[in-house]
């Protein structure tokens, strides 16, 4: 038998429906990470990352909270806890392993956590691609792209690289404002302005670096 | 932690205890190290002079077995066109790579025989894979291991630079199954030093691992936390490294010999020691200011001088690609070096004294002196493989270096997996037909950072066949990478209006084709313990214990439910099932579990039964919502 201590994430939840455990075919509630009866890990289930990590579902999870869930569940279900174990559990961790780690990079950036809970409320955003139509935003990237092309030395580029930085924090608390008051209009334009701000970002370091090599 | 207890009775694995033991070992281009940790204390297995350092050097005769380590350097200045050294740059390397090399191998190096594989090197007479001359240093390494530890070894885990790609990674596994290892997993070369690092020092915080090695650099930013080990960003150069300074020094000789007018003329055992003696003259310039060294052509030997300030400024160029990496690695993870509460050094490399005032003028701190740079990394792998066999406390929580993709038209990239992601990672992206009644589309799967599919390294082309016609743009062809604990990557292709799928294990481009191992497995010594059919027997026994140890939990739990002669039949199948996986038949395991499971059946439907009943009177809900956490 293994005994087995667990995140107590669902703990004071009511059980969910049960299943049969693959390895020892008994009844195990549908939500449980092992088998209750038998240890043996279960596969993940389809739930939205939020709830894999035993959080709820807003725009405001203390980082730390995120990351003590994310290494909490990680310590029972990575790989390295399964190498001398069979390959079914092997696979199985690895699944689970791949869904905590995807669950952690949306949630732990707050312009993917963002647009992942405007998708969650029915508000899901353009993918990659596709065009924005807001002509204000279109309108600032123009200007702070043609600034960016003037810039040629370090100083004036570091001048635009704190005004964006100014911007993209100011961008985030906005978000933060907008989630808060349940203003899911504002909070689509604001993740829009803040995937432009990001992109800025790259081009920026890609500038430094072309400046910096006398480019 | 799981902590494992049998019950009264219940008898463990079949053979659990002649299994043979797992070491860490650091397969390295200039310097091989094997470590055994116990308790969480690694240690590192020395020979009876007390040397750990096993050099990566093989020399081949014509007739007897390869020889490794420091007799084989001794031989390369008798016999240097049948030695090899440096192997590891060749891992997984097609005959293109080495040719972007620049020529700069002392070897024969021919293509390999399937189209697209590894190279070959002749040495001997014969041609022989990278793959099987790095199985015969992991060879020597596993023979140190179990003379040091008088047992069997027979699982390892192994390093390989956090910038290997998938192919480097596969030949690296590959060698150690010619060698006669299970490979328990492969390992980050910095990750595992600030595993050994961090537990050694109870470090806490981020902490940078410098690494540069013979052949390759790596440069990881982790997170050090409450025995959490979190790689935040990762970069490098998998053909970086000392041997890079070496070809600088050497080159210099033979600038300064063509200005004595000397003739340059060299077969490719000379080339050898020429980088010989270019090697000597840095490491004495990290000792001593200046000195005067031969270069042995021809009959006309040469006399060269060099200095420190020579020196440095022959391989300032490669410090500084090193330090440009860093600063990338630095912006990836979006922290400046303020943050990095100590910079580990890893690599023999860090020795010279130019790498050292880079990297604290880099990060306004000296770097931390106080662990064996050629050692670090084999007792992190130890501490790995003690981890992976017998529990640990500490968690691994590693990344993707390189981003992985899929050809587009136009010949770009699309990045699928970006790099820096945490593994293991599965992602999926969904890709469209170009034209209307398209039925085959070609998938093509790639292994770095730029935006043309030219620039980045190939890794796998597979077909997804069978596609309905439909008009342009309708199909959804759902591409899925995963990428295990290892690194290592599989692709699988599901059209989803159809749901025809297709699931390609990643075959590098540049590695072995099946005949080649096959020949190789053949030709290895330990081929009785390493061959498919002991591994999938092993396996099977893995599962019939599984199978067992849940049996004996369901029947601990509901063998109330069992009529006399019901538990009477299911404990003699389960005898059964015992005494195959005690036998060396894997079709009579099989057998054995399958015959288990259909008397089990009724047993479990009566399982599953008596949950809902119990679900339903509440009663027992509280109980079993405490068991399930």
């Amino acid at each position: 038998m293994s005994k087995i201590e667990l995140p107590s994430a669902a703990a004071q939840q009511p059980p969910g429906p049960l299943t049969p455990c693959w390895s020892c075919k008994g009844p195990v509630d549908a939500r449980a990470l092992f088998c209750h009866t038998c240890g043996a890990v279960q596969p993940p289930r389809g739930i939205d990352h939020f709830a894999r990590l035993a959080l709820p579902a807003m725009f405001e999870i203390p980082i730390a909270d995120l990351e003590r869930r994310y290494f909490g569940f990680q310590r029972y279900l990575h790989p390295d806890r399964f190498a001398v174990k069979s390959a079914k559990e092997k696979a199985i961790s690895q699944q689970q392993a791949a869904a905590l780690n995807e669950a952690y990079e949306v949630l732990k950036n707050p312009l993917t956590r963002g647009a992942y809970l405007l998708g969650l409320k029915g508000n899901p955003l353009p993918g990659d691609g596709q065009t924005v139509n807001d002509p204000e935003l279109l309108m600032e990237a123009m200007e702070t792209r043609e600034a960016l092309a003037d810039a040629k030395d370090a100083a004036s580029l570091k001048g635009i690289a704190d005004r964006a930085r100014g911007d993209f924090e100011t961008a985030q608390r906005r978000l933060a404002t907008a989630f808060a008051e349940d203003d899911l209009e504002g909070a689509r334009r604001t993740v829009l302005r803040l995937r432009y701000l990001e992109k800025f970002r790259d081009e920026l370091r890609a500038r430094a670096i072309n400046i910096a090599q006398g480019k | 932690m799981l902590l494992e207890i049998h019950e009264p009775g219940a008898s463990p694995l079949p053979h659990a205890d002649d299994v043979g033991v797992a070491v860490g070992i650091d397969l390295g281009t200039t310097n091989t190290v094997v470590a055994y940790a116990h308790a969480g204390k690694p240690e590192a297995l020395r020979d009876p002079d007390g040397v750990a350092l096993i050099p990566s050097i093989v020399a081949y005769r014509e007739s007897s077995q390869a020889t490794v380590g420091e007799e084989a350097r001794r031989l390369l200045l008798d016999n240097p066109h049948n030695v090899v050294s440096s192997i590891k740059r060749l891992m997984g390397r097609g005959i293109a790579d080495v040719k972007a090399l620049g020529g700069t191998l002392p070897y024969i190096v021919e293509p390999g025989t399937g189209k697209n594989s590894m190279v070959q090197l002749r040495i001997a007479g014969k041609a022989r894979s990278p793959v099987e001359i790095s199985a015969e240093i992991l060879r020597a390494a596993r023979a140190r291991a179990e003379q040091a530890l008088g047992r069997t070894v027979d699982r390892a885990v192994i390093t390989v630079p956090a910038y290997f790609d998938d192919a480097a990674r596969t030949a690296t596994r590959d060698a150690a199954r010619v060698a006669g290892l299970e490979v328990l997993r492969l390992v980050n070369e910095p990750t595992a030093a600030a595993l050994a690092y961090g537990l050694d020092k109870h470090a806490e915080g981020v902490f940078a691992v410098y690494d540069l090695g013979g052949g390759t650099f790596d440069f990881s930013l982790l997170r050090l936390e409450k025995g959490v080990f979190q790689v935040l960003a990762t970069g490098g150069d998998a053909a970086l490294g000392g041997d890079d300074f070496d070809h600088a020094v050497a080159e210099h000789f033979l600038a300064d010999r063509k200005a004595q007018g000397k003739p340059l003329a060299m077969d490719a055992g000379e080339v050898k020691l020429a980088l010989a003696s270019a090697r000597l003259a840095k490491e004495c310039l990290s000792r001593q200011a200046e000195g005067v060294w031969s270069l042995d052509i021809g009959d006309l030997p040469s006399r060269h001088r060099l200095d420190v300030a020579g020196l440095e400024g022959l391989i300032a160029p490669f410090v500084a690609r090193t330090m440009a990496i860093c600063r990338g690695v630095l912006a990836d993870a979006g922290m400046g070096v303020d943050g990095v509460k100590g910079v580990v050094l890893v690599g023999g490399s860090t020795r010279v004294p130019l790498v050292r005032r880079e990297v604290e003028a880099l990060f306004g701190q000296p770097p931390l002196q106080d662990i064996d740079p050629d050692e670090v990394v084999a007792l992190g792998a130890a501490l790995q493989a003690e981890a992976l066999t017998v529990g640990s406390d500490t968690l691994l929580l590693d990344v993707t270096p390189l981003s992985l993709g899929i050809e587009t038209i136009g010949g770009l990239v699309e990045k699928i997996v970006p790099r820096n992601t945490p593994i293991p990672v599965s992602l999926a992206q969904e890709f469209t037909t170009y034209q209307d009644s398209q039925t085959g589309m070609a998938l093509h799967v790639v292994q770095g950072e730029r935006e043309k599919v030219e620039d980045c390294r190939s890794l796998a082309r597979f077909e997804l066949l069978g596609i309905p016609p439909m008009t342009a743009g309708a199909a959804r062809i759902k591409v899925s990478f995963s990428v295990d604990a290892d690194g290592l990557l599989t692709v699988s292709a599901l059209e989803k209006t159809t749901g025809m799928s297709q699931h390609v294990e990643v075959k590098p481009s540049y590695g072995l084709d099946d005949a080649a191992m096959e020949r190789m497995l053949r030709d290895s010594i330990e081929h009785a313990a390493s061959d498919m059919s002991e591994r999938l027997l092993t396996e099977a026994r893995v599962d019939a214990r599984r199978v067992t140890l849940a049996l004996d939990a369901a029947l601990s739990a509901d063998g109330d439910l069992l009529a006399g002669h019901e538990r009477h039949q299911i404990d003699a199948a389960r005898t059964r099932l015992v005494l195959a996986a005690e036998g060396g038949d894997r079709d009579a395991i099989a057998a054995a579990m399958e015959g288990l499971e259909s008397i089990v059946k009724p047993f479990a439907e009566k399982r599953m039964d008596r949950g809902i009943r119990q679900a339903l009177t509440g009663v027992e809900v509280e109980r079993l919502a405490a068991k399930i956490g």
